[in-house]
């Protein structure tokens, strides 16, 4: 193994160092990975020179794994051990999956998320996403020849926490330091507005394969503002084909099919879509293994008519999305079409009508999610020169509460609330000498606990005896900037406190995760010591890095005592860095960490005044 | 980390009044938050991404105060020691309750036409800018709390009726 390079603590690593950072559009039909070169951001192509990488997963029978167009060569044989559209799936129950009895699958309805029997065992949706994201990873540093420092990952904006968390989760087991989730229809406005220079309010209307987003956005020099965002977190590209292979089975009305066929008329119906995009007919034609052949035409019109409610039911969260932003269709500069499925005409048609004015189309829809993640991961990752760099704030697209009683929801954090964001709240108890509080964090716009989306469950115990309303629990909820929740819970009188990291809801613990990892890397062939070992090094490189550039510029802030006990914390972490103790290296962290904190909250402190020096207020109106 | 001493003006920078240029206000708000924002600070140590995360959230909860009339004002009423909401103050002059009633029936009445709501909207609007025009002079012209209290709790009740107008207008054109 090479051994890290560590610079000595207070000398700033070299400044125009460039880390390979990318973005990644992880969708339900297909994936990208997109990275900046020379300033420009490019999609990465596979040795074939594919752009596109199907998000198709198959366990094949000999104990390996197949992804992307490998897997396809047998969907229609395989269709258990063959996972399509997997992002479906990703922090969601059976009940919540749209046409599961038409998915040829071996479901298993496991608390919070839904697994899947295949050959190669129980898979969770997590796996199966992270195999499509090491196939990416392992792309992009084939692709640019060195480790990536991280990667921004995209998602539709309206995922909720469980999605985001089990996005995130796959990523993390797919070996990826993850820069930031980004909300997909933001990273389209970024592609658009870097590449057009646009300014105003945008609109961004993304329909993609299993779901649908709109975001309106305000872009100006330096800022792209999401002033409100709205969609069906179960309306895609994959509903056209439903409708279509319904329009199939009624037409035909063949027997009863097996999976097989099942599969073969759903690829089927896709390809009348895709054909429809640019035809006024499509045919379809397929053998079954029943023998019994299948010949339709489906026109244009009858395609329209058959998926008419499903057009119409992207106009909804569009209104909602203006209202909550305060503006009406006339403050809107322009739309953005991303997904491929906006290829469709009855779709341009019902944008154009709603909005009075045609869509702009001038960006491959397919490729325009992962550019504009890569352009961001360029920020995050601090290759770009400040001036050359940009400001995203985004919003949390549903609202998070509590459970109270009789099963209602309290309002915390209200949705499209800027990120960060923090709310606390106070609750008393019900019952005279009650000890123990249930906190259940809910997700989403209804008022029953039973509509909303479970996150949740934990107890704040030791509360002292009272009388019922005298206790005061402050449950505090913080949204980071990925739009992830903690919750922490405290009893004001006597300071009793719990926490959670919104996380376990849906079944994957920490523990859980740690294993698949161990799996995963057995599987691979690495060695999982190794790799733990080498995260940790990175992990003191990169506060070795950080602390040497604060230090560079603040030092002043600090007492000479305190720059010498920061100085010997760095001392004594570049002493355990190099060598294989990775709890040493841990312990050496956290020790870092605790004794920067002070000097950390006073740099915040002064760049908040430098924000204001030098610059009167009126220079800054943008 | 932000000095939590600062109240949300002198946090932007602003004099504390209820009419505010809001121009400024956004762009100290950008100003501020391309310094503290979590996106500045993703290679950052732990404990200054901590800071960095809760900063940009005290700093957008001060924008969302001052950049809402309502909640500005309430936030101003705050600072004064002037609670709109305590259980004593709920009693409205019976007049302001009857005419919210009629409000109230006239949205009832027009649930299906997105035309008459429309209409009940513009209006309400009206009526709600004269509130507002009348709450900045009882602030920065007269500093008259409890005149700008009593003006703030009648604001409380149409900003919800603004919101359930919406709400029906909503209902009625799906």
């Amino acid at each position: 193994m090479a051994l890290l390079q560590i610079a000595e603590p207070g000398l700033s690593p070299e400044p125009h160092q460039h880390r390979f950072a990318v973005g990644i559009d992880l969708g339900t039909t297909n994936s990208l990975v997109a990275t900046v070169r020379s300033g420009i951001a490019i999609v990465l192509n596979d040795a074939e020179g594919h752009a596109l990488l199907p998000s198709v997963v198959r366990y094949l029978p000999e104990g390996t794994t197949a992804v992307g167009y490998a897997a396809m060569e047998e969907l229609t044989c395989d269709p258990r051990n063959t996972i399509v559209s997997v992002k479906r799936f990703m922090g969601r129950g059976l009940k919540d999956v749209a046409y599961a009895e038409n998915c040829p699958y071996d479901f298993l309805d496991t608390p919070g998320m839904v697994q899947l029997r295949t050959r190669a065992g129980v898979k969770s949706p997590v796996e199966i996403s992270a195999e499509i994201l090491r196939t990416l990873r392992d792309r992009a540093q084939a692709s640019l020849g060195g480790e990536l420092v991280g990667a921004v990952i995209t998602v539709p904006a309206y995922f909720d926490d469980a999605q985001r968390q089990a996005t995130k989760d796959a990523a993390r087991l797919a070996g990826l330091n993850v820069l930031r989730l980004l909300n997909e229809p933001t990273a389209a406005a970024i592609a658009y507005g870097l590449d057009n220079a646009s300014e105003g309010v945008y609109a961004v209307f993304d329909l993609g394969g299993g779901t649908f987003d709109i975001s309106i956005l305000r872009l100006s020099k330096g800022v792209f503002e999401v002033l409100s965002t709205n969609g069906d977190a179960t309306l895609g590209g994959d509903d056209f084909d439903q409708r279509v292979f319904c329009w199939i089975m009624e037409q035909a009305r063949p027997a009863p099919l097996s999976d097989q066929d099942t599969r073969l008329l759903l690829t089927e119906a896709r390809e009348a879509k895709e054909h429809l995009s640019s035809h006024s007919e499509a045919r379809v034609t397929a053998r079954l293994s029943t023998g019994e052949l299948i010949d339709q035409t489906l026109s244009l019109k009858t395609y329209a008519e058959v998926t008419r409610t499903l057009v119409q039911k992207t106009i909804a969260p569009v209104k909602k999305a203006l209202r909550d932003a305060g503006l009406s269709v006339e403050d809107v500069n322009g739309v953005v079409m991303v997904g491929g499925a906006t290829r469709m005409p009855q779709i341009q048609q019902a944008v154009a009508e709603f909005f009075k004015q045609a869509p702009l189309n001038n960006l491959d829809p397919d490729k325009v999610v992962a550019l504009g993640a890569a352009s961001q991961a360029d920020v995050l990752a601090g290759n770009r020169a400040a001036g050359d760099d940009w400001l995203l704030l985004d919003v949390i697209p549903l609202s998070l509460g509590l459970e109270t009683m009789g099963g209602l929801v309290e309002r915390i954090i209200p949705r499209n609330s800027t990120l960060p964001i923090a709310k606390a709240q106070e609750f008393t108890t019900f019952k005279d000498g009650q000890t123990a509080m249930v906190i259940h964090a809910v997700q989403g716009e209804r008022e029953l606990v039973a509509d909303c989306r479970s996150l949740a469950r934990f107890e704040l115990r030791g509360i002292p005896p009272m009388v019922a309303g005298a206790a005061r629990i402050r449950v505090t909820y913080q949204v980071d900037a990925d739009g992830l929740l903690s919750v922490s819970a405290r009893e004001a009188t006597t300071g009793v406190e719990a926490s959670v990291a919104v996380k376990p809801s849906y079944g994957l613990s920490d523990a859980q995760i740690a294993k698949m990892l161990q799996d995963s890397v057995a599987h691979s062939g690495d060695d999982a010591q190794a790799r733990a070992l080498n995260e940790q090094r990175v992990e003191a490189q990169r506060m070795l890095e950080a602390v040497a550039a604060a230090l560079a510029a603040d030092a002043d802030l600090l007492a000479p005592e305190e720059l010498a006990e920061i100085r010997a914390s760095l001392d004594s972490l570049v002493g355990v860095a190099a060598g294989d103790d990775r709890r040493a290296i841990t312990t050496a962290l956290e020790r870092v960490n605790k004794i920067t904190e002070p000097f950390a909250a006073r740099r915040m402190d002064r760049s908040i005044h430098q924000a204001f020096a030098g610059k009167k207020l009126e220079d800054m109106k943008i | 980390m932000i000095n939590f001493q600062h109240n949300h003006f002198e946090l932007f920078g602003l004099p504390q009044r209820f009419q505010l240029d809001l121009a400024l206000m956004e762009a100290a708000y950008r100003g501020i938050q391309s310094e503290v924002h979590p996106d500045r600070h993703v290679n950052a140590s732990d404990a200054e991404r901590r800071a960095s995360m809760q900063s940009a959230t005290q700093v957008n909860e001060a924008y969302r105060t001052l950049k809402d009339p309502l909640a500005r004002a309430r936030y101003l009423l705050a600072l004064q020691r002037v609670d709109v909401e305590s259980e004593s103050n709920t009693a409205m002059p019976a007049e302001f309750l009857q005419q919210q009633m009629h409000w109230r029936e006239s949205v009832e009445e027009a649930a299906d036409q997105p035309d008459a709501l429309a209409a009940l909207a513009q209006r309400l609007a009206a009526e709600m800018n004269d509130l507002y025009s009348e709450l900045a002079r009882r602030f920065d012209s007269d500093g008259d709390y409890a005149q700008a209290g009593a003006l703030v709790r009648k604001l409380m009740f149409l900003e919800r009726l603004r919101e359930e107008l919406g709400d029906a207008l909503e209902r009625a054109e799906t």
